[in-house]
């Protein structure tokens, strides 16, 4: 399952941040609602945010790079997230982050260049009784060994 | 008759498969003919048996599990002519993980459909907030501080004093904020019981509400939990038709009203001001106290701010009295635990008991040891800023004081465990970068020190002046300690300190004329 996203188009921004716009404290909740609809933060929607919240675009680009989650241009077409926090390291996931790595030729945090495969590191998606974890495109893996992995990253790369 | 069947829905298990379980179940009742009905459930916390399949029976529910969509036909033949199966578990009230507990938290999680507010208030939901009404704001006061429940979020805070603080405070507005950043490897209760039991966390923010006069909350959920992002939502929707969240609620002259916000990943907004400010919609930067939320919180206005778990426990500490929840636990910690066993672990899961109980007994007794069959080497008590603790602790007694006697840290309830395969240096080295990752970069100790932090351990693996390069990151973990303003920069030193001295081992090479010598 790929998410489908739209392409960047201003008009349709202005009406995904006019919807939000009179939330308290809502630039999270616009920055989450754009990135929703286009699978990233186009660089374009900043300054529109800010007017909208009466924010400088100072305050804005601010907040969307102290959050990890905001992507700063489109993602593979598809995500592969792997839990690389205590829980999943007890139970291999080194091994299995390294495994991913050779087999996409990637190291996480980067896309495939065929664009086919963001690989990303997460830290603790609450499996961790489970653990190792991972996440495809927001469907969520536990106890994830060798084989699983094998066909995780297979799947993404179709 | 019909087949009650009942599948969690909880994130836990639809990672190992709960969902395809689910839908073979209906496929294969379909080509039976047997006619089935399938309640998604929270999970009960057994994670090593999930997908766990329960059965509803004159009897109490039986369990089946882990149930594969491969036994799904066998399994569905056994249930419709009633004849013994391979993964059957007996009742599940009396399997003894389970019975061994004391439920009082997650007293309906993994039993009740969280979706409907009549299964919340046929299995006594509201029950607290009833008695809240008839007791009013002074006696409600009364009942949380007598019960000594403290935070469950990791400080440990009396929850009764930040309470009345903030229902003496003067303001126009008031906000209830429930901290579910829940960020801690090796953490899910918050995510178990958003998910298995949603309205317990609004009845006991709503609670919250009328004691404090506060009339607006917010869920602020991690955008690691999608899943708990729905559950919330879907009984928010439901507590407002059921007319549980709005005006006059549940029959009371009171109005209440919550709203769910996600976060961004940033592990920091778990800490309380930090949230605030990314509630308030920016970076989440850790504000310097005082002021307390309690007097200048959300946009500047009083704020009680508590952890999902300790909201979720005053339902049951005003529909019972303070006494009953106060008569469990040890010392200053009062109540139950909802403790998580996680990592490298045979019997992973959520066990939910009186403090007190020793970290031997939750890991080797309860846990099974490890998954791996090795033997336990160290355990992360209380997330990523929580001690290393090796055997030699295990009669530590779960327990706030008695852990942090031991320079460790109960923190939100986590127990992350290692094999002996683990190299203590990396483990070190990861809760330096961690800090570095995640740093809100307010101050320098934690900002720059954690990357020195790093650096300094590599040059300790590479066998670099190993000696020298010691004493550098034990100073550089004093210099974090006193000069960091939140416990992500003080803390991050406990992991490290706890490594290095319970583990010297891995970091100091046995000298060669030692082991001559032997
Ligand atoms: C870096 C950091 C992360 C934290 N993360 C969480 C968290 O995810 N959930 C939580 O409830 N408290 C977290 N806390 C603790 C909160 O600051 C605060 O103590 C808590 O929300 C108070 O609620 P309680 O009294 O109910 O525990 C964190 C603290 C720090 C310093
Ligand atoms: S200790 Fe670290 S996270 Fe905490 S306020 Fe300072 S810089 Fe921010
Ligand atoms: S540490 Fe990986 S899921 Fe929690």
């Amino acid at each position: 399952m790929t998410a489908a996203f739209e392409p960047w188009n201003e008009t349709r921004g202005a009406e995904i941040i006019a919807e939000h716009a009179n939330q308290e404290g809502a630039t999270l909740v616009i920055l989450h609602a754009i990135q929703e609809a286009f699978g990233y933060v186009p660089e374009a929607a900043i300054p529109m945010v800010a007017q909208a919240l009466n924010l400088s675009r100072a305050e804005v680009h601010g907040v969307f790079t102290f959050y990890h989650d905001f992507r700063h241009k489109p993602a593979g077409r598809h995500v592969l997230k792997l839990c690389r926090a205590e829980a999943c390291q007890a139970a291999g996931g080194d091994v299995l982050a390294a495994r991913a790595e050779a087999k996409l030729g990637v190291s996480l945090g980067s896309t495939t260049p065929d664009h086919r495969v963001t690989l990303e590191p997460i830290y603790c998606l609450g499996l961790c009784a489970t653990a190792p974890s991972a996440m495809l495109d927001g469907r969520l893996i536990g106890r994830l060994d060798q084989n699983r992995l094998d066909a995780l990253v297979a799947e993404a790369q179709r | 008759m019909s087949l009650r069947l009942f599948v969690s829905r909880d994130a836990g298990a639809i990672a190992v498969g709960a969902d395809e379980v689910a839908l073979a179940l209906v496929q294969a009742a379909a080509t039976r003919g047997v006619a089935i009905e399938i309640v998604r459930t929270g999970s009960r916390g057994m994670y090593w048996l999930e997908p766990l399949v329960e059965v509803a029976t004159p009897q109490g529910r039986i369990a089946f599990g882990p149930v594969t969509e491969a036994d799904v036909p066998s399994l569905l033949d056994a249930l419709a002519s009633n004849t013994p199966h391979l993964l059957r578990l007996g009742a599940t009230d009396e399997i003894p993980w389970l019975k061994r507990q004391t439920r009082l938290t997650f007293a309906r999680c993994g039993v009740i459909d969280p979706r409907s507010l009549d299964d919340y208030r046929a299995h006594g939901g509201y029950k607290g907030f009833e008695r809240a009404v008839s007791l009013g704001p002074d006696a409600i006061l009364n009942e949380v501080t007598a019960s000594g429940l403290r935070g469950r979020g990791g400080a440990g805070f009396p929850t009764g004093i930040k309470w009345k603080t903030v229902a003496q405070a003067k303001a126009d507005r008031k906000f209830i904020v429930c901290n579910a950043d829940e960020g801690d490897s090796g953490t899910f209760a918050d995510r178990m019981i958003m998910e298995g039991d949603p309205f317990l966390v609004i009845e006991g923010m709503t609670i919250a509400g009328l004691t404090v006069g506060a009339t607006e909350g917010y869920i602020y959920i991690r955008s690691e939990y999608p899943h708990a992002v729905e559950a919330m939502n879907a009984a928010i929707a439901a507590a407002k038709r059921g007319g549980y969240l709005g005006d006059k609620i549940g029959g009371s002259t009171s109005s209440f009203d919550l709203e769910v916000r996600v976060g961004a990943g940033a592990y920091v907004c778990g800490e309380e001001t930090s949230l605030l400010e990314s509630l308030e919609g920016r970076r989440g930067i850790v504000r310097a106290k005082p002021p307390l939320p309690a007097h200048h919180g959300l946009f500047g206005k009083p704020t009680v701010i508590n952890n999902v778990l300790s909201f979720a426990a005053a339902p049951f500490i005003l529909a019972e009295g303070a006494k009953a929840y106060a008569d469990f636990g040890m010392g200053r910690s009062r109540g139950t635990m909802p403790i998580q066993l996680a990592g490298n672990i045979r019997h992973g899961g959520l066990f939910e008991t009186a403090f007190g109980a020793t970290l031997g007994e939750l890991v080797d007794d309860i846990g099974g040891g490890t998954f791996t069959g090795r033997p336990v080497r160290a355990v992360q008590v209380g997330g990523p800023l929580g001690a290393y603790f090796p055997r030699a602790l295990f009669d530590t007694p779960f327990d706030y004081e008695a852990f942090a006697a031991r320079d460790g840290l109960i923190g939100h309830g986590g127990i992350v465990v290692f094999d002996d395969s683990v190299d203590m240096r990396k483990q070190a080295r990861f809760a330096m970068e961690f800090c570095a990752i995640e740093s809100c970069g307010k101050c320098t100790p934690c900002r720059i020190g954690s990357t020195r932090g790093v650096e300094t351990i590599e040059k300790i693996i590479n066998g670099e002046r190993v000696a020298e390069n010691l004493a550098l990151v034990e100073d550089l973990c004093n210099t974090m300690k006193f000069g960091s303003l939140c416990a992500l920069g003080g803390f991050t030193p406990y992991p490290v300190l706890s490594a290095l001295k319970h583990f010297r081992e891995d970091f100091v090479p046995a000298p060669s004329t030692l082991q001559a010598a032997e």
